[in-house]
C-alpha cells in the first residue's frame, strides 16, 4: 500500500483553458472537486514525524488537516488549518508551497510531494461555502485598544490574534480598499477579491474595526494614536515604494513601475475602462523586466489587457528566476516570451516622449553573490535592442518613508526597513510592533502572517505584563 | 463616504466645495493636498487644499473641470457625497520669513497659492501678489488674496479685467521696475511654471513650484507621479508636490501630463454623450 502511495502522482490542478483564460481575468486554477481532494489526500503516508510542518511558516498541523481530508470532514479540516492561519483561502492560493512545506514532503524524494496547497485552498474554500458566517471563538473582552496600520497579510493576521484575545482592534488602512497587496498587487485570476472582502468580512464580524482612507504619519501620526488611547500599534505598512533600474530614459511615456501598472489593473479595474474610470495604456508589444512573481502577474495581466507579445526582460536564467514555476509556467502556457540572461541599458523614445525601444546587453552568470545566486555579468559587445509601446518595471520594492520620515523614534536598518525584534516584532519606539515587508523588505504573505502572528503574541504579553 | 456641505459654481468649469472629510484638518498644512474619488468606479485625483477647517472637520477644494472626473463632481450638488478623500498628503510649504515674497497663481493655481499667500503674509513678510486668467469669467478669489497681499496684480489673458496679460509681464515689470523679490512661489499651469523659473533664474531668484503630475495613491506606492529634479528621479507625491523650479524637467512633467490624453478624451466624450442621451 504504502509503496504505491509513494509512487502515485499528484492530483492535477484543474485550470481554465488557456485560449479562454488569455481573454478574461478570472482565477485560472479551478480548484479541487471533493473527488480529487479524497484522492490526493489518500496519498498521505503519515509520517510518524511529519517534516512538512517544519517547512510551514505558521506551523499548520498539515497531517491532521489531511486526516480530516481523508475522513470528508472538510470543515473541520479547515478549523485546523485556521488554528494557524486565519487566512488560508489566500494562503492556498499564493503561498510558494513547492519551497516550504510541499518541498519537506517524503513523497517529494520521488518527484510527487502531497499537494498541499490544493488541499488547504479546497477545505478552505468548502467551508466559505458551506458555514458562511462562522467566527471563531472569542476571549473575554480586555478592554485595551490596539491600532493596526495597514490591511494587507501582516495587519489583517494581527488584527484577527488581538480581536481572538479580546482586544478592541482597529486597522487603518491608506488605500480606499483593505487588503493591501492582496488588494492591490495580486491579480484576480491568481487571487479573487472576492475572498479578501470575504476575510475582511470575517474579521468585521469578529469586531475589529477598519477605518480606510487614513495614512498614519499623515492623516494621524502615531503619537496622535497613543493619545487616542491605543495602548499599542502595529505597523503592517508594506515596503511600497517602487525600485527603479536608474537607466536613462526610465521615465519616458509607457513606462511603468509594476506596483502602478498593476494597481491600476486590480484595485482601479483600469481592464473595464471606460466602465471604471482609471485607463491604462497597453500596447502591441509589452517588455516587463524582472524575474519574480510580480513579474509574472504583470505580463499575464499585460496578455489579458490584449497586448500582442509579451516579454519578460531578466538579467539571469530561468533557474534563478524568483518566481514560483507555476507562475513561469503559467505565463508561458500563455504565450509569455521569456528574454533571458538580458539586462535593459537604455530606453529610448518617440519625437512624443513614448518609450519606443529598449536597448538591452546580453549577460552571462559569473560567480555566485551574496544571495548564492550566481552573478549575472555583461558580455562585452553584445548590445542590441527591439522595439516596445509598453515597459513594466517589476524589480521590486524599497522601503515607504511616509510613516517613518513622521516617526523619527522607529529605528531603521541600513536598508531603510524598520529595525524590528524578529520574535516579537519589537520596534525601538515603546509599544510599536511591526512585522512584514516593512521589516524584511519584499517577501511573501505567509511571511507577512507569520510576523503578524508572533508580533500578536508580543503585543499579548506587553498588554499584560506592561513590560517592554 | 464624505458629504459635500456646499458647492458653489465660481466661474465657467471651476467649482468650489466645501467637503466634510473630519480627518484631513487635523494635521494639515499649507501645500498639502487630498486625494478624491467621487464613486465605487471612480479615479482618484490629487486636488490642492485651499482651507482645512479644524473646527468643522471640512476642508475646501476648488475643482476645475477638465475631464470625467472632474465633470462629474462639477454634477454634485451641497448634500451629495462622494466615496473616497484622503489626506493631508504631501510636504506642507516651507513658510518663512524671507523678507519679499512674490506669489503667482495662474488659473486655478491662485486656489492654491492662496493659502500659502496668507501663511507668507503671517509670517511676517512683504507679500506681492500676481493672479493671471484667461478672462474676466475666470478670476477667483481676488479679494481674498488681496486681504494677504500688500500688492496685488490681477492680469487677463484678453484685457477684460484687471491688466491685459500674462503673470509673466507682470513678474517682468517688477524685475525692471528694479524691485526686491526674495521668493517667487509660482502654482499654475506647467508651462506658466516653466516660463516663470525660466524668467527667476536669470533674476537669480529662488523659485517654488507646485507640481500637478498625475497621481495615483500618492504614498509613494505606484510611482506614476515621478518628475525629474535636478537631474533625479523624484516623486511628486512624497517627495514634493513643491520643488525649486529651477531644477524641475517641465518639459518631461508636460509630456507625462500626456500619457492618458486619449482615454481621457474617450471617457470625457462618452460621458458627455451618455448625458444627452438622457
Amino acid at each position: 500500500m504504502s509503496d504505491k502511495k509513494r509512487e502515485a502522482p499528484r492530483e492535477p490542478m484543474p485550470k481554465q483553458k488557456v485560449e479562454e483564460r488569455v481573454k478574461n481575468f478570472y482565477e485560472v486554477a479551478l480548484g479541487y472537486t471533493e473527488e480529487q481532494a479524497k484522492k490526493e489526500a489518500a496519498r498521505c503516508i503519515e509520517c510518524p514525524k511529519p517534516l512538512c510542518v517544519r517547512g510551514c511558516p505558521v506551523d499548520i498541523n498539515i497531517p491532521e488537516f489531511i486526516r480530516l481530508v481523508v475522513e470528508g470532514k472538510y470543515t473541520e479540516a479547515a478549523s485546523k488549518i485556521k488554528e494557524d492561519d486565519i487566512l488560508p483561502r489566500m494562503t492556498g492560493r499564493v503561498c510558494p508551497q513547492e519551497d516550504q512545506c510541499e518541498a519537506q514532503c517524503v513523497l517529494g524524494l520521488k518527484g510527487n510531494p502531497i499537494a498541499i496547497g490544493r488541499l488547504e485552498r479546497f477545505v478552505s474554500d468548502y467551508e466559505a461555502v458551506n458555514s458562511k458566517g462562522q467566527i471563531p471563538a472569542l476571549q473575554a473582552k480586555k478592554n485595551k485598544k490596539v491600532a493596526v496600520v495597514g490591511s494587507g497579510p501582516a495587519g489583517l493576521t494581527v488584527a484577527a490574534d488581538c480581536a481572538r484575545m479580546g482586544y478592541e482592534v482597529k486597522i487603518f488602512e491608506a488605500l480606499h480598499k483593505p487588503g493591501g497587496v492582496l488588494a492591490y498587487g495580486i491579480p484576480e485570476f491568481r487571487l479573487p477579491k472576492e475572498i479578501v472582502e470575504s476575510e475582511v468580512e470575517t474579521l468585521e464580524k469578529m469586531g475589529v474595526e477598519l477605518e480606510c482612507n487614513v495614512i498614519i504619519g499623515k492623516t494621524i501620526t502615531v503619537k496622535q494614536l497613543f493619545e487616542e488611547g491605543y495602548a499599542a500599534i502595529f505597523l503592517g505598512v508594506g515596503a511600497g515604494l517602487p525600485r527603479f533600474l536608474g537607466v536613462k530614459g526610465e521615465n519616458l511615456l509607457g513606462i511603468y513601475s509594476a506596483n502602478e501598472f498593476l494597481t491600476r489593473v486590480n484595485l482601479m479595474k483600469a481592464y473595464k475602462f471606460p466602465e471604471y474610470d482609471t485607463p491604462i495604456s497597453i500596447g502591441k508589444k509589452v517588455a516587463v523586466v524582472g524575474g519574480g512573481n510580480v513579474a509574472m502577474d504583470s505580463a499575464r495581466s499585460a496578455v489579458r489587457l490584449g497586448a500582442e507579445e509579451v516579454h519578460i526582460v531578466y538579467r539571469r536564467s530561468r533557474q534563478e528566476m524568483p518566481a514560483r514555476n507555476e507562475e513561469i509556467e503559467n505565463a508561458e502556457e500563455e504565450g509569455v516570451i521569456f528574454d533571458l540572461l538580458v539586462n535593459p541599458l537604455e530606453f529610448i523614445g518617440d519625437e512624443n516622449g513614448w518609450v519606443k525601444s529598449i536597448k538591452m546587453i546580453k549577460m552571462e552568470l559569473g560567480e555566485p553573490d551574496d544571495s548564492g545566486r550566481r552573478r549575472p555579468v555583461t558580455v562585452l559587445g553584445s548590445e542590441f535592442a527591439y522595439d516596445v509601446d509598453t515597459v513594466v518595471i517589476a524589480i521590486g520594492q524599497k522601503a515607504n518613508p511616509i510613516l517613518l520620515d513622521a516617526t523619527p523614534e522607529i529605528k531603521r536598518n541600513k536598508w531603510g526597513y524598520i529595525d524590528a525584534d524578529s520574535e516579537s516584532g519589537k520596534t525601538s519606539m515603546k509599544g510599536v510592533f511591526a512585522g512584514g515587508d516593512i521589516v524584511t523588505g519584499e517577501a511573501t504573505v505567509i511571511n507577512a502572517m507569520g510576523a503578524g502572528r508572533k508580533a500578536a503574541r508580543a503585543i499579548d504579553r506587553y498588554l499584560k505584563t506592561g513590560k517592554w | 463616504m464624505y458629504k459635500i456641505l456646499k458647492k458653489e459654481k465660481i466661474g465657467p468649469n471651476l467649482n468650489k466645495f466645501v467637503i466634510e472629510a473630519p480627518l484631513v484638518p487635523r494635521n494639515y498644512q499649507p501645500g498639502q493636498f487630498v486625494i478624491l474619488k467621487v464613486n465605487e468606479v471612480g479615479e482618484r485625483i490629487p486636488i490642492t487644499i485651499a482651507e482645512a477647517d479644524k473646527d468643522k472637520g471640512t476642508i475646501t477644494v476648488f475643482v476645475q473641470e477638465v475631464g470625467k472626473t472632474t465633470y462629474k463632481l462639477g454634477e454634485l450638488k451641497a448634500g451629495d457625497s462622494i466615496s473616497d478623500v484622503v489626506g493631508p498628503l504631501g510636504h506642507p510649504a516651507k513658510i518663512d520669513k524671507v523678507g519679499t515674497v512674490v506669489t503667482i497663481g495662474g488659473g486655478v493655481g491662485t486656489a492654491i497659492v492662496y493659502p500659502e499667500t496668507k501663511a507668507f503674509k503671517e509670517a511676517g513678510n512683504y507679500v506681492i501678489s500676481i493672479i493671471g486668467f484667461r478672462n474676466k469669467e475666470h478670476v477667483i478669489l481676488e479679494e481674498e488674496m488681496r486681504k494677504y497681499s500688500d500688492e496685488l496684480y490681477v492680469l487677463t489673458d484678453d484685457g477684460s479685467y484687471g491688466k491685459k496679460g500674462f503673470t509673466t509681464d507682470e513678474l517682468q515689470e517688477l524685475e525692471s521696475a528694479g524691485r526686491k523679490m526674495d521668493l517667487v512661489i509660482a502654482i499654475g499651469p506647467a508651462i506658466m511654471m516653466k516660463k516663470i523659473s525660466e524668467m527667476t533664474k536669470g533674476y537669480n531668484v529662488k523659485t517654488i513650484v507646485s507640481l500637478n503630475s498625475t497621481m495615483m495613491d500618492a504614498t509613494g506606492m505606484c510611482g506614476g507621479c515621478r518628475v525629474e529634479v535636478d537631474g533625479e528621479t523624484k516623486f511628486a507625491c512624497v517627495d514634493g508636490p513643491e520643488f525649486d523650479g529651477h531644477k524641475v524637467n517641465f518639459d518631461l512633467l508636460i509630456k507625462r501630463l500626456s500619457t492618458y490624453e486619449k482615454q481621457e478624451k474617450e471617457a470625457l466624450d462618452r460621458y458627455k454623450d451618455c448625458k444627452i442621451g438622457k
